[in-house]
C-alpha cells in the first residue's frame, strides 16, 4: 500500500474509491459503519462527517509531516483529528439537531476511526499537500458510498422505507433482524461477499 | 451517583451489552488480529490493560476537569491520555517482547483508535460510575472483547479446516460469523434486571 511517488493524482484519488475502497477491501473503520447505517439519512450525514475530518487533517498533517517527531506522531495526528471531529460535532448539531441524537456518541467516535489514522499515518505523513488531499478525497467518498449502501440495504428491508419515505407499501412485514446488530454484520458480510464476486483484487 | 451492584456492572459489560457484538465497540482489531487463538489472546489482554489505564486516567481527568470548570476539553482529554497510555506500552512491548510486537503489527498504534477504549471512558462518565465501579466497567469491558475476540479466532481456526467456497473466503464469512455469535449473545439480554 506503499505507492510509487511517480503515481499520478486522479489514481491516488481513484484508489479510495474502488481499488483500495477503505469498507469493502480494507475493513477498516467498521464501528460506525455497523453502527449508525439502520437508516440512509445517518449513514450519509456520518459519511460526510468521515470525509470532512479525513480532508481536513490529510492537509494539516501533511503540512506540518516534517515538524512532527517521530515518537509523538500518533499522539500529535490525533489531537488534530479530534479538533476537526469536534468542529464536524458543532456543524451537524447547527444543522440538525435531530441528527445529531440519532447519532449519539458515534459522532464524537469519529475520533478513533482508523480509516482516518490510517491515512494519516500510512499517506499524509509522507506525501505533499495536494496527493493527501485527492487520496483523503478519495478514501472519504469510498467510505460514504460503502456505507450508503449498507444503510440503503438496511432501510429498506428493516424498516421498508429509503430516506424515511414509504417504498415497499403497507403491506410489507420489516426484517426487524436487519435493524438488529446482527443484520449489521450480515449485510456487510454479504456486500464483501458481492464485491469478491465482482472481482477485486486483494 | 450510580448505585448499580459491581456482579451486575461486570455481567452486563461482558455479555448483555458486549462492546463489540452488541455496541459495534472495537471492531477493527476483532476483525484484524482473530485468525490465531494465542494472538487473539495476547490482543485481548493488551486491551484490557488499556482499558484499565485509561479508565483511571479517565476518572482523574473527570475531576481535573469539573475543578478547572472545562467539561468542553473532556474528549480531547480522554484522547491525549489514551494515545500516551498506546504509546507507553508500545514501547514496553517493543522493549520486552519484539515478537510480541510484530505479531500485533499495525494493530498496536491501532489501539489507539480502538473506539471501544474512548467508548469506554464516555461511557462510564455518562454512567456515572464511581472509581470502583468504572474499575470493574473497565475490566468486564476488556474481558468482554477479549471474550468475543477469542472465540472469533477459535472460529477462524477451525475455519480453515474447512472447505469455505472461494467465494466468500477472507472477510465475508468473518463478518457473516460474527453476525450469528451477534445474535448467541443477544440471548444474554434476558440476564438485565
Amino acid at each position: 500500500m506503499s505507492p510509487a511517488a511517480s503515481e499520478p493524482a486522479t489514481t491516488v484519488f481513484s484508489r479510495g474509491l474502488w481499488k483500495d475502497n477503505p469498507v469493502f477491501v480494507q475493513v477498516l473503520g467498521m464501528c460506525p459503519v455497523l453502527a449508525v447505517t439502520n437508516t440512509v439519512m445517518n449513514s450519509l450525514v456520518m459519511g460526510l462527517a468521515t470525509s470532512f475530518v479525513l480532508v481536513a487533517s490529510a492537509i494539516i498533517v501533511s503540512l506540518s509531516r516534517r515538524v512532527i517527531p517521530k515518537q509523538v506522531r500518533i499522539a500529535s495526528y490525533i489531537l488534530i483529528i479530534a479538533t476537526f471531529v469536534t468542529m464536524a460535532d458543532y456543524i451537524i448539531q447547527a444543522v440538525s439537531l435531530e441528527i445529531h441524537r440519532a447519532l449519539g456518541a458515534f459522532i464524537s467516535l469519529i475520533v478513533v476511526n482508523c480509516i482516518i489514522l490510517g491515512r494519516a499515518e500510512a499517506f499524509s505523513s509522507r506525501n505533499p499537500v495536494f496527493r493527501s488531499v485527492m487520496d483523503a478525497v478519495g478514501m472519504g467518498a469510498g467510505f460514504t458510498v460503502a456505507i450508503v449502501a449498507l444503510g440503503t440495504i438496511r432501510e429498506l428491508l428493516g424498516s421498508g422505507t429509503w430516506m424515511g419515505l414509504p417504498v415497499f407499501g403497507p403491506s410489507f412485514e420489516p426484517w426487524v433482524v436487519m435493524v438488529l446488530p446482527g443484520g449489521a454484520f450480515f449485510v456487510l458480510g454479504l456486500l464483501l461477499l458481492l464485491v469478491n464476486l465482482i472481482g477485486v483484487e486483494k | 451517583m450510580n448505585t448499580e451492584p459491581l456482579g451486575s456492572v461486570f455481567l452486563n459489560a461482558v455479555l448483555i451489552n458486549n462492546f463489540v457484538l452488541s455496541a459495534f465497540l472495537g471492531i477493527c482489531p476483532f476483525l484484524g488480529v482473530s485468525k490465531r487463538i494465542d494472538t487473539a489472546l495476547r490482543m485481548g489482554g493488551a486491551v484490557t490493560f488499556v482499558m484499565l489505564v485509561s479508565s483511571i486516567c479517565a476518572f482523574g481527568v473527570n475531576l481535573a476537569l469539573e475543578w478547572i470548570g472545562a467539561p468542553y476539553l473532556q474528549l480531547i482529554s480522554y484522547i491525549v491520555i489514551i494515545a500516551s497510555a498506546v504509546q507507553l506500552v508500545e514501547m514496553f512491548v517493543r522493549k520486552f517482547s519484539p515478537a510480541l510486537f510484530r505479531a500485533l503489527g499495525i494493530f498496536l498504534p491501532l489501539i489507539t483508535t480502538n473506539c471501544a477504549i474512548l467508548g469506554l471512558a464516555l461511557f462510564q462518565t455518562s454512567k456515572g460510575y464511581d472509581f470502583v465501579q468504572a474499575l470493574v466497567y473497565a475490566l468486564g469491558a476488556g474481558v468482554g472483547f477479549a471474550l468475543a475476540i477469542v472465540l472469533m479466532a477459535g472460529i477462524r481456526e477451525e475455519l480453515e479446516l474447512a472447505t469455505v467456497p472461494q467465494l466468500v473466503r477472507g472477510t465475508a464469512i468473518v463478518l457473516i460469523v460474527a453476525g450469528v455469535l451477534s445474535l448467541a449473545f443477544m440471548g444474554f439480554a434476558g440476564l438485565g434486571a
